[in-house]
């Protein structure tokens, strides 16, 4: 349900780690609380993030969700598919349904992100 | 019932519903007026039918329909109570309901007077100083006085206030509303016990703050507690304190923002003081604000003269200028009116009283089936949780449809968003015992079929005229025009 390979933000976002590059999406407890995804509002390629802050938002049946960068960076490159099947976030969440990459501009922020098995006890305590 | 086509598949070609009199003015020529290259070249299709056709059409929808002349209605944080009759009867006295707008303020003393009247009750009911009754709407409310907070403090250099701090709990109005303003927002949490924590609110303050926006009671129906040391907190930050006035209807003549501290708030005419809404307007979003804030309040400003007339002053050099054009929703300013009229001081907080007693009782019964993650008591509406329900397999949505079977509109769901799965449940003031407990024995039968028969739940509604709706297609796929 959480990949062991992913790290993870309190605010439900994963982040894939490759070299400085970090590819971000929502996980599946987040996609499954938001319910049935409508749209997803995404940066432009190029755009600065800052880890913590809103870089776009998701948009379900339900709510409307602030998507915030898990690390401090320059957004890379966006899944631009999600603009006509935004419901692949909901049946692949860490597959097709990523959303952003960026290319991080301080390594050290990764010792922030929690592992899969830190994530699924801040879930199963109610957080 | 049977399925009503829209009204231009019922077009009749040839059948009108009304015959317009012999032209007693010289008639202009379309040519003469519209560029050949501007006119539409093919003819306009209109629906064709006659007088009989169009109100059986609209009546026929009207029975497909649910409203407050329909039974209980209890949509948390809209104040969905019953619109008395006089407030129509009011509205549609000949001085009030035909005359013009831009006739000169000597024509329009009883409208004006009547105004006056209104800002002078509402800064009664509100402890403010001042109000304005041109915003047509809560949020555009919150806007002009946003716009009035950014005003006060760049006319004391205070330039660098572009921050609003807005709780998690509140309405996702106050948020927005800041941000069409032009500030940025921060979001801070609330305590486990529902309320604003007032060591997160210390963190966020600071001298590029402008204001705190809070809703009291706040969205989950608990009174913010801490309101007084929080306005005390923000004022000695340099900051203003908003009051969103969604929920006044908990404090009507019993309790006043003034004096809790708040500069400014807002009023909802259309909700709080009985006039029609849910149809998506027209509102009217009234303002009070202190005296600090007075001079900043929209033009035109209605004042009485040293003869006892009324005028209107458009020489404010401070006002942040219009918000709306001519006088805002006047009708439902009338009816808004009416309503404080009819019911004077004693009326008011008795409807205060009876709507906090009404959603007690409710909250008390529906305890034991439903989770209430927040302790009470509550004040004019409280949140539910569906948490245990969802552990079943029904979630709150499925839980409204299910209520719909049982000919009871939906309470509010997830809404607040701090609350899991919440049911947001405000039945009013005015609901007999008895329509509140038809309400409350629906909530309990649906408990006990998640239970026990979750599928008719889950496959609810099939008493409807509409089963249950593809919500996702709905919002990617909207047909908002018919090609004509």
């Amino acid at each position: 349900m959480y990949p062991e390979d992913l790290k993870y933000t309190e605010t439900h976002e994963w982040a894939r780690v490759e070299g400085t590059e970090v590819t971000v999406g929502i996980s599946s407890y987040a996609a499954n609380e938001l319910g049935d995804i409508v749209f997803v509002d995404l940066p432009e390629v190029g755009a600065a993030v800052a880890v913590g802050e809103s870089m776009g938002s998701i948009e379900s049946v339900k709510a409307v969700e602030e998507l915030r960068a898990p690390v401090t960076g320059t957004v890379s490159a966006v899944n631009e598919g999600l603009a006509d099947t935004p419901e692949v976030v909901n049946s692949d969440p860490y597959g097709e349904g990523w959303m952003v990459k960026i290319t991080l501009s301080d390594a050290s922020e990764l010792a922030k992100l929690m592992d899969a098995a830190a994530y699924k006890a801040t879930i199963e305590s109610g957080s | 019932m049977l399925e009503e086509p829209l009204v231009f598949a019922r077009s009749n070609p040839g059948a009108v519903a009304c015959r317009l009199p012999q032209c007693d003015v010289p008639e202009s020529p379309v040519d003469s007026l519209i560029p050949p290259e501007q006119q539409r070249q093919s003819r306009l299709a209109l629906p064709e039918l006659y007088e009989w056709d169009v109100v059986r059409h609209y009546t026929r929808l009207s029975h497909q329909s649910y409203g407050v002349d329909v039974g209980i209605y209890p949509l948390g944080s809209c104040t969905m109570k019953y619109n008395p009759r006089i407030n129509e009867d009011m509205a549609r006295l000949p001085g009030l309901a035909e005359i013009h707008p831009a006739q000169p303020a000597q024509q329009l003393q009883g409208a004006l007077r009547l105004m006056l009247e209104l800002e002078r009750a509402l800064c009664a009911i509100g402890g403010m100083d001042a109000v304005t009754l041109q915003p047509p709407a809560g949020a555009q409310g919150e806007f002009t006085a946003l716009a009035c907070f950014r005003a006060f403090h760049r006319d004391r250099g205070q330039t660098q206030r572009t921050r609003i701090i807005v709780p998690d709990s509140s309405h996702g109005t106050n948020p927005a509303s800041a941000a069409r303003c032009g500030f940025t927002i921060t979001q801070i949490a609330s305590t486990a016990e529902g309320r604003t924590d007032l060591d997160a609110l210390d963190r966020a303050l600071g001298d590029d703050v402008a204001g705190f926006m809070l809703t009291n009671p706040n969205t989950l129906g608990l009174f913010e507690s801490g309101v007084a040391r929080i306005c005390e907190m923000v004022h000695t930050a340099g900051g203003l304190v908003y009051c969103d006035g969604a929920n006044m209807n908990a404090l009507l003549g019993v309790a006043r923002p003034g004096d809790m501290g708040f500069d400014a708030m807002h009023f909802n005419l259309h909700k709080t003081f009985s006039t029609p809404h849910g149809g998506g307007g027209p509102g009217a979003g009234p303002i009070g604000v202190k005296r600090h804030l007075e001079p900043y309040l929209p033009v035109p400003r209605i004042v009485e003269k040293p003869d006892g007339t009324l005028g209107l002053d458009e020489d404010r050099p401070k006002s942040i200028g219009r918000v709306h054009s001519f006088f805002g929703n006047f009708g439902v300013l009338v009816r808004g009116y009416a309503y404080i009229l009819s019911h004077g001081p004693e009326g008011l907080a008795e409807v205060t009283r009876r709507a906090v007693l009404n959603a007690n009782y409710m909250r008390h019964r529906l305890e034991g089936a439903y989770e209430i993650p927040h302790p009470g008591p509550c004040m004019h509406e409280f949140v539910l949780s569906a948490d245990r329900q969802k552990a079943q397999g029904c979630k709150a949505l499925d839980i409204a449809k299910r209520l719909i079977d049982l000919g009871l509109h939906p309470p509010s769901v997830y809404f607040p968003l701090i609350v899991s799965e919440a049911m947001m449940i405000e039945p009013t003031e005015t609901e007999t015992k008895r329509a509140l407990d038809h309400l409350i024995e629906a909530f309990l039968q649906v408990a006990r079929e998640c239970e026990d028969t979750p599928d008719v739940v889950l496959h609810a509604p099939t008493q409807a005229i509409r089963s249950r709706l593809d919500e996702v297609r709905a919002a990617r796929e909207m047909v908002l025009r018919e090609e004509l």
